[in-house]
């Protein structure tokens, strides 16, 4: 037995909210009474995505997609579709793409990513580089190697518009150029693999999933510049990352990919594995060259910059992961081709690390001007467990919140700066209701200052400072001053620091004190933290009304602030109330609240 | 001190010498030698010190600048609790707090028995599986606070 | 090894393309691959994997091919199997345990039907396949 066709129904929490459970059974119905039975297997899915336009269904072998489908369409689709073979073109997401036989391509769903970075990543074995050299792997440097002088790589660099994707966003091959107008002798090529924003791995997954595009990229960098050896500093909480590009640089080396000579090319270049730490500080440029010396990772002004002045006092190039894995292809396909992705400012792809309320948490990787709706609605499948999108935060503790007015606008690198955040490394995490900014502000705030090295004073002690502040408004004791003092210590961080922790550290405060100034003031005036995140702020009431007087909370508060005597209602004393919360989940009769 | 003294093996001697004459051999010999005892033990950073010829004040300062290396023994099950920002907005906090409730020590601290200590760490990655904690490289992810006291109970039953 | 001429890699990359599009060179003519990043080894890849291996030797199916890849990107649905196998569309599953793998092997492979509730899609267009 073998089915000839196959309907997929999505079966994710929007679209079946939609409808989608009636449709299974519709097309069963009319399958049967269509006498397909034995030839057309229906099955629910997992979410396919694209949910605003949900209920989805989708046929296979040809992978027609069909969108906003209702119980009454299932008829059509069986009768047109599937006894006849022709495309019901209304219930297409575009009718005029649909006319050309549904490639994948042609689906919108598809479209929305955009896989450069991440092309090899879940397709092939990241240990064989026989499976990478199938996917065009090493072709790259194939055409570098006997076609192209170091010049024309900068140039082609320059061509692409490729920029920095560690969250700078500075232009890739300006840096190269710099560190190749530099006099010859020993020049270094460093791979930036130290991910340390939380909420980020991005650079990870690529490293697991294809490292020989990095090695390969590197190279690459390495003949444009004027470098035999090359670097990788990356975290040594990766060890599986690791694992595959030490497997990785020992096949390349066999194969004579890396090493001396490369493919009788008369190059040569080898890269050797750094460990980091974890200090966060180690992403910032001059520090992580420091620590590849085996010094403590403290950044050290600019300039000199490290293409002029770097790792041991040669020009150094440093690029981040995700900036190199988009080489090979830009050579491959060449400048014009990467050019065409984008916006006008910001060319090619960004992925990001989808993460927190939203139902598909994942890795994706999308076109440059998507917008943040697109990648938390249609990819990410919208906000879990039906919750209100409260914010997003991109660029983690250098980055900003982004609040619901934005979520159309394109993503770049300028339009991210102008709202308040940054591009960032990558990661992306969606916020509910139920999560309160002051409370994040909190948060990214104890990272900074945990992991600011100490060198200079703006971030030192301002970060000390604003984290004060912080918790002193959490902790319902804010001040209206605290807010103006706080604004004075963002604008001297940012000016006044030494390097972009610094420099960027106040950002989350920045961004919510910008969007969310009201949720601030409820702190500080109201004492009221309306996500009930901010336990201090709770405030634990007991409803006269509903209260029996069985005195069983006030025998369990561990604080004795419950009085009251038996059959009589109870009252809770806030000045004595822990907010353990002990009293609301003992309480039989729900007269005890919080808010 | 009164802290017990560890011996260099003969292995980790070895990777010494391979990596004597690279430069900026420091970190990676650290590295290798918290592998090998779970920490860095003082008369082996002074070994070090000697072997490589670098001031055990700068080894010091290495390994208190990174939050990586360790200064003394983490228990036998080494529980870190990630606090990224996925796994902070998805419970991450009260996983720690009842981690160290369960086991009656504070963050950082190992148990009497030396079998177990818990550790916040920043992001580890697995965001997808918020919130997360790793016990000797494996991964436990999704928990929620229910959770905890299987876990320990698992590595208290191999001992 | 012996270290690659430009020809070398030039042949070698011909010949591995055929073999990754389909086909093993020893008849194998279904994949099964494995995502196995560290989230996916976390979410238990590895006994899926193991499941497949012990499946497929029980039933004394020597014509699959299990092969691990790296993350897929759908972290959300982890561990996520793909499975490519003549006669039958190219399906990611996700969610696939031990249970789920013997399903695979059992359902897909064998009687090649679709398993419920478990299918996601391929997140986008292939670059390098297509323009």
């Amino acid at each position: 037995m073998a089915y000839e066709s196959y309907v997929l129904v999505c079966g994710g929490t929007a679209c079946c909210s939609g409808g989608g459970d009636k449709i299974v059974e519709a097309f069963a119905r009319e399958l049967e009474s269509a006498g397909l039975k034995e030839k057309v297997q229906v099955v629910t899915t997992g979410c396919l995505g694209f949910c605003e336009q949900g209920p989805i269904v989708k046929i296979l072998p040809q992978g027609t997609f069909y969108v906003q489908v209702r119980e009454d369409d299932v008829k059509e689709i069986v009768a047109e579709h599937l006894v006849k073979g022709r495309v019901v073109q209304r219930l297409c997401y575009d009718p005029e793409q649909a006319k050309k036989l549904v490639a994948e391509a042609n689906i919108p769903f598809y479209q929305k990513q955009y896989r450069i970075v991440l092309r090899n990543c879940g397709v092939i074995d990241p240990e064989k580089i026989e499976d990478y050299i199938a996917r065009d792997g090493y072709k790259a440097i194939e055409k570098v190697l006997f076609e192209m002088t170091p010049e024309q790589v900068v140039e082609e660099m320059l061509k692409s518009g490729l920029r920095g994707r560690g969250g700078a966003g500075f232009p890739t091959g300006m840096k190269w150029k710099f560190a190749q107008q530099q006099p010859k002798g020993q020049k270094y090529m460093v791979c930036n693999a130290d991910e340390g924003d939380p909420g980020a791995y991005m650079d990870r997954s690529t490293l697991e999933g294809d490292p020989h595009s990095i090695l390969e990229a590197m190279t690459i960098a390495g003949y444009a510049i004027g470098a035999s050896k090359g670097f990788i500093y990356i975290r040594a909480e990766y060890p599986l990352a690791i694992h595959r590009l030490q497997v990785a640089i020992g096949q390349a080396r066999e194969l004579g990919l890396l090493g001396d000579d490369i493919l009788g090319s008369g190059f040569s270049f080898d890269i050797e594995l750094r460990f980091g730490a974890g200090a966060f500080v180690c992403g910032e440029e001059t520090a992580l060259l420091q620590s590849i010396e085996g010094n403590r990772g403290m950044p050290k002004p600019r300039p000199p910059f490290p293409a002029v002045k770097g790792l041991w006092g040669r020009p150094t190039v440093i690029n981040n992961v995700e900036t190199l894995a988009n080489i090979p292809v830009i050579i491959n396909k060449g400048a014009e081709w990467f050019s065409k992705i984008g916006t006008a400012t910001t060319k090619g792809t960004k992925v990001f690390a989808l993460t927190g309320k939203v139902n598909n948490s994942g890795l994706i990787e999308v076109p440059m001007g998507t917008t943040l709706r697109e990648i938390i609605f249609d990819i990410g499948g919208g906000i879990r467990g039906g919750h209100q999108f409260k914010a997003a935060q991109t660029g983690g503790p250098s980055g900003g919140i982004i609040p619901p007015q934005f979520l159309d606008t394109p993503i770049d690198y300028e339009s991210l700066a102008k709202i308040g955040s940054i591009m960032g490394s990558g990661g992306l995490i969606v916020m509910d209701e139920t999560d309160c900014v002051v409370d994040i502000a909190k948060f990214y705030l104890d990272f900074t200052v945990d992991e600011s090295c100490g060198k200079c004073a703006p971030c030192r002690i301002g970060g000390r400072k604003l984290l004060n502040y912080l918790k002193k408004i959490t902790d319902g004791r804010g001040t209206e001053q605290d807010i103006k003092d706080m604004e004075a210590i963002c604008d001297a961080m940012n000016k006044a620091s030494l390097c972009g922790l610094g420099q960027t550290a106040s950002n989350p405060v920045r961004s919510t004190l910008r969007y969310f100034m009201d949720e601030y003031m409820e702190h500080i005036k109201d004492k009221k933290c309306r996500s009930g995140k901010c336990s201090k702020l709770i405030q634990y009431k007991i409803d006269p009304a509903k209260c029996k007087g069985c005195t069983m909370c006030a025998r369990k508060c561990p604080a004795g602030a419950i009085s009251g005597t038996v059959k009589n209602p109870h009252v809770i004393d806030p000045a004595k109330c822990v907010k353990c919360g002990a009293c609301e989940a003992t309480c039989k009769f729900g007269a005890i609240s919080h808010g | 001190m009164s802290e017990k003294l560890e011996t260099m093996t003969p292995e980790l001697k070895a990777f010494i010498e391979e990596w004597k004459s690279k430069p900026g051999n420091l970190i990676m010999v650290l590295h290798r030698v918290q592998q090998t005892f779970g920490y860095i033990p003082r008369n082996i950073a002074l070994e070090i010190s000697e072997m490589l010829d670098v001031p055990l004040a700068k080894i010091y300062g290495v390994v208190t600048f990174y939050n990586f290396f360790r200064l003394q023994k983490a228990g036998k099950y080494n529980v870190q609790v990630c606090l990224g920002t996925a796994c902070y907005l998805r419970g991450g906090d009260d996983i720690i707090k009842e981690f160290e409730k369960k086991l009656g020590v504070g963050l950082n601290a190992t148990t009497s028995d030396g079998l177990f200590s818990v550790e916040a760490v920043r992001c580890l990655g697995c965001c997808g599986l918020a919130p997360v904690a790793v016990v000797n490289g494996e991964v436990h992810g999704k928990l929620e606070t229910k959770d905890v006291d299987g876990i320990i109970a698992q590595y208290r039953k191999l001992g | 090894m012996a270290k690659l001429t430009l020809a070398d890699l030039r042949k070698m990359r011909e010949e591995k393309q055929k073999a990754l599009d389909m086909r093993d060179a020893s008849n194998k003519d279904v994949q099964v691959i494995v995502g196995m990043g560290t989230c996916g080894i976390a979410a238990g890849a590895k006994e899926t994997f193991t499941s497949l291996i012990d499946t497929l030797t029980q039933k004394g199916l020597t014509n699959v091919l299990v092969r691990q890849t790296g993350c897929m990107g759908l972290c959300h649905s982890e561990p996520t199997v793909e499975v490519v196998a003549p006669g039958m569309p190219t399906v990611i599953y996700g969610h696939v345990d031990a249970a789920t793998a013997k399903d695979i092997v059992e359902k897909h492979i064998v009687g090649h039907e679709l398993i419920e509730g478990k299918i996601l899609d391929k997140p986008s267009v292939d670059i390098v396949k297509n323009a």
